[in-house]
């Protein structure tokens, strides 16, 4: 079972947003790369960010390959988005701006 | 979605655990080298172990990698006790070999449909009749005259179909030397088209294949033969053969794996009903079957009704032509004889009747010992799951879940009746033809189609699950339902396990009690049919069955048995109708006095001089035939004979008259020349009926001698081994008289035989699963009462310092197991008085009631356990209490 996570549902949109935006990145760039968009805000567990990175990968989502990187010869296992990732991506967009806009409704509202 | 991928995953996971390591460790390194402390770098990953299992979670099919590993610990459990998982899993591979070798055999002879369309609407026709010794049969014999009245009248509710017996002849393709062997079926024009047949090659048979006398010599291979004998050739169409005098052409072969419809005995060619001309005007010769195939929508019992009134009314005519003197409830018995029609789906044949519940019966037998391995090895999980149960505790305490355990315990289960199942699949290969060839005579066996398909798969998937809940659910119920805090602290209480044990001794004992009782039966039944006295001596005896092209004169037959009689290592030589014990008969009613004919005809058998020499039937008073004498002046008769008609007087110069047929009432009167004792003539099992032999030579109301076409020689030979003269013998009959030809030769010990086949085979196969369950239910006791022992040896240590004698030792010991013998036994021998009524018509000449037949059984069950205890209960016996209480 994944572990439950303040981030869940939103972590595979950020994940997936970001991808899209910078194909190949590998686990440790994506983290970084979410601290940084968020300016410090989010910060991911090495916990969470895997398991959803792998559960992304099972459905088909995003795809992985093993890319050697010139100078080090190591090798870095890249994440990148597939077309169902996309339109999973577009899907759960619009559902955040519908909730966040609704949850915002009602913060003003009340 | 993925499960695919996850199903590969699960087989490829020492691979994604390495992947995955290395992604994690790249993390770790570019987290260090960005500046992160290395430590704390590592706790933010958490426990690594953590992450790999739920990476795994994500990636693998868990409920597969679950059982993948329990089948890998239950792999390494078997192979820890090897003694013991050998000896199960080959004593349950024969066991559910032996039920697949059953399945296929029952399935194969009762069960698969024929291969044509729609077959479970097929019917066959059956008048039932009773028999000479008043029990209910029924005949399946149809004549033409009466087959096409049924025809005429169902042809709106049904198709009537009539289909021969399949029966080997002698044909030949090219010269008349070269004379092969085939199987014949006649069959009506219309069948192909009604069972929905297309022929491979060539074309079929129709209806105008089949309308006049004789007038169609055609003939259709069956798709097995021509690939056997042409090598599937279709240029083999338009080829002709000859059978007896006429020339067949053949016209066509039929669909693949159509072989007619005898089950056990497939045809190799089909004939028009309409080439045994002789036959088609003969009210007077049953020779085919008469099938139903019911239109769409057609009730069976109006057509049922309908058959029996046209059969009936068939029947009255036909009692106008009997003599005036035949036995009234005779005639009101063949007159109100009961139409059925029985289900002939799997094909119909006499083998299917013979068979059924024999068949049946070694089927039970058969689960049964299954029944009992699979107890046995209950009792082996059951002793072993409480060897385990500390494990099973310790799982249970980190937090397996009961679902997991009796998962993990069925594991082995399901891996040993998985093992057990290919050992069994092996022996079924091996044994259902095995069984099968020795089901009819060695020169004519029972041919059945025995094929591996999906339906032995899913009979044996079906058999191992069974299997696996049967002997594997209790002890893995038992083993999941431990109790940590007891089991950790040094064992429940062992009695809860030892009643359950001890429980199916008990039903061990009981089935191998019906085993051996069966068994017993089939074996005295067998001991007391090949010792009933034949009356004759079958020893270096040898019949050749001989015809000519036409007609031959007697003085035709007489040249050639006195050129056998010539030849070196014939001690003697003789000519009869047919041979003794061959199943051919002739029976016909006499009048002894004047007096109405008994209900019970005599035998009739044509003999030539010397024949009851060489047949070793002991003259009692007057003399052999002579080479003057000719039916039908004068007879022999026997024992019997002169003890219904002349109470046991020697009847030497009296007379009797013969009844004229069934068209006339005309009588012949013959003279009584020669008396002798009693020999067996058609039946092994019936009471020896009174029997007249007749000359050979025969002679018209003229004195002219009346031609005959075949007939069989009878040779005993000086030699040990009879068949040795048997080519001698072949050659010797054409180069008498080239116009013969001796189409077969059997011993006649082989006649003989062929009477207690069946019999033979029963008691064979039931010793065989008897000695099997003996075997299974003695290592089960010893099993349960090493067990036990061992549980036990704090009790016995205790016991034995405080004093307690052997005896009384070895009686607590065994005690409960015993009694559960006895209780066994006890069901055992009810079971066994309840099978009295299927087993009644395969036993010969022994009661099931008979008391030894039941306390045999009972004896050897108790000498088994006595000699399976013998060695727990010694164990016992040697236990040192000094070290028994110290280790406590």
């Amino acid at each position: 079972m994944p572990k439950p996570d303040s981030l869940q549902g939103s972590l595979d949109l950020l994940i997936l947003k970001i991808l899209k935006g910078r194909p190949g990145l590998h686990g440790y760039a994506l983290m970084v790369a979410i601290k940084e968009f968020s300016d410090d805000v989010l910060r991911v567990e090495e916990g969470s960010l895997y398991p959803a990175l792998h559960r992304l990968e099972m459905d088909g989502s995003v795809k992985a390959a093993w890319i050697t990187r010139a100078g080090t010869g190591r090798r870095a296992r890249t994440y990148e988005l597939t077309a169902h990732g996309r339109k999973q991506l577009a899907a759960e967009e619009s559902r955040w701006q519908t909730v966040t806009a609704a949850v915002n409704r009602v913060l003003r509202m009340a | 979605m993925r499960l695919w991928i996850k199903i590969r995953n699960v087989f490829r996971r020492d691979a994604l655990n390495a992947e995955l390591e290395e992604e994690m460790r790249l993390h770790l390194e570019e987290a260090v080298a960005s500046g992160r402390d290395a430590m704390e770098a590592r706790r933010a990953f958490g426990n690594f172990i953590n992450t790999r299992e739920a990476a795994q979670s994500v990636k693998l099919a868990v409920w597969l990698d679950n059982l993948m590993s329990d089948f890998v610990f239950a792999s390494r459990q078997l192979r820890k006790n090897k003694v013991a998982s050998v000896a199960a899993i080959v004593s349950l591979g024969l066991a559910i070999g032996a039920c697949t070798s059953s399945f296929r055999l029952i399935d194969a002879l009762l069960f698969r449909p024929l291969p044509v369309a729609d077959a479970d609407r097929l019917r066959v026709m059956t008048m039932s009749f009773t028999d000479l010794e008043g029990r209910e049969d029924y005949t399946d014999s149809f004549n033409y005259p009466l087959f096409r009245e049924l025809r005429h009248a169902l042809k709106d509710q049904a198709a009537v179909i009539g289909l021969g017996y399949t029966g080997r002849q002698d044909i030949t393709f090219g010269s008349d030397d070269e004379i092969e062997r085939a199987h014949r079926q006649h069959v009506s024009g219309w069948t192909f088209e009604a069972f929905g047949l297309r022929p491979a090659v060539g074309r079929l048979f129709t209806e105008n294949d089949d309308l006049k006398p004789n007038a169609h010599p055609v003939a259709v291979l069956a798709h097995d033969y021509w690939r056997r004998r042409f090598g599937g050739d279709p240029k083999v169409i338009g080829k002709t053969f000859r059978m007896g005098k006429t020339l067949f052409e053949i016209v066509g072969v039929g669909p693949e794996g159509y072989a007619g419809t005898e089950t056990g005995t497939p045809a190799d060619f089909f004939i028009p009903m309409m080439m045994e001309g002789e036959a088609i005007h003969e009210a007077g010769l049953s020779w085919f079957r008469a099938w139903v195939a019911p239109h769409p929508g057609a009730s069976v019992e109006l057509i049922r009704q309908r058959s029996e009134g046209i059969v009936r009314a068939h029947r009255q005519e036909r009692v106008k032509g009997w003599p005036a003197g035949a036995p009234k409830a005779r005639v009101a018995a063949y007159v109100n004889t009961r139409l059925e029609l029985r289900p002939a789906t799997a094909g119909y044949s006499s083998a299917q009747k013979r068979y059924r519940t024999a068949l049946g019966i070694l089927g039970v037998l058969v689960g049964l010992v299954l029944v009992i391995t699979c107890a046995n090895i209950a009792n082996l999980m059951t002793a072993q799951a409480a060897a385990r149960a500390r494990e099973m505790a310790l799982r249970v305490s980190i937090g397996a879940g009961r679902l997991r355990l009796i998962q993990l315990v069925l594991a082995e289960s399901a891996l040993l009746a998985l093992c057990a199942s290919v050992l069994g699949f092996g022996f079924a290969l091996w044994s259902a033809p095995a069984v099968m060839s020795r089901i009819n005579p060695p020169d004519n066996p029972l041919r059945l189609a025995l094929p591996s398909d999906e339906r032995v798969f899913f009979f044996m998937t079906a058999l191992a699950f069974v299997v696996t809940v049967t002997f594997g659910l209790f002890p893995a119920l038992r083993a999941s339902s431990v109790r940590p805090v007891s089991a950790l602290k040094g064992g429940e209480s062992p009695h809860s396990k030892r009643r359950l044990m001890h429980a199916l001794v008990a039903v061990q004992a009981a089935f191998c009690f019906v085993v051996h009782f069966t068994a017993g039966l089939f074996l005295a039944s067998f001991d007391r049919l090949s010792n009933q006295p034949l009356g004759f001596s079958a020893d270096r005896v040898l019949s050749l069955q001989a015809s000519s092209l036409d007609n031959a004169p007697p003085e035709a037959f007489e040249q050639i048995v006195a050129h056998l009689r010539s030849l070196p290592g014939v001690e003697a030589a003789g000519i009869s109708g047919f041979p003794l014990l061959s199943g051919s008969g002739w029976s016909n009613d006499v009048h002894v006095n004047g007096a109405p004919p008994h209900v019970v005809a005599p035998y009739f058998l044509a003999v030539s001089p010397e024949w009851l020499a060489t047949m070793k039937v002991p003259l009692l008073a007057g003399r052999d035939f002579r080479n003057e004498d000719a039916y039908p002046r004068v007879a022999i008769v026997n024992e019997s004979f002169a003890k219904r008609y002349f109470d046991g007087e020697n009847p030497v110069g009296r007379t009797f008259e013969k009844d004229g047929g069934r068209n006339t009432s005309k009588r012949t009167r013959m003279e009584i020349v020669g008396y002798v004792k009693d020999a067996r003539y058609r039946d092994m099992r019936e009471p020896i009926r009174p029997t007249i032999y007749v000359p050979f030579r025969s002679v018209d109301e003229k004195g002219a001698p009346v031609g005959t076409q075949r007939a069989s020689f009878v040779v005993r030979t000086d030699s040990g081994n009879p068949l040795a003269m048997a080519s001698i013998l072949r050659k010797a009959v054409p180069a008498s008289r080239s116009e013969f030809r001796v189409s077969g030769i059997l011993t006649q010990r082989e006649l003989v035989e062929l009477h207690t086949l069946r019999e033979r085979l029963l008691a064979l196969l039931g010793t065989f699963f008897a000695m099997l369950a003996l075997v299974l239910a003695g290592v089960g006791l010893y099993g349960v009462l090493d067990y036990s022992v061992l549980q036990r040896r704090r009790e016995i240590g205790i016991r034995m310092a405080l004093g307690a004698p052997p005896a009384d030792l070895a009686w607590r010991v065994s005690a409960g197991i015993f009694s559960m013998l006895i209780v066994g036994s006890g069901a055992g021998i009810a079971l066994g008085l309840l099978s009295e009524r299927y087993l009644e018509k395969l036993v010969f000449g022994v009661k099931v009631t008979d008391w030894w037949m039941l306390a045999t059984p009972a004896a050897i069950i108790f000498a088994a356990a006595i000699g399976a205890a013998t060695v727990p209960i010694a164990r016992a016996m040697r236990v040192d209490p000094a070290t028994m209480v110290r280790a406590e």
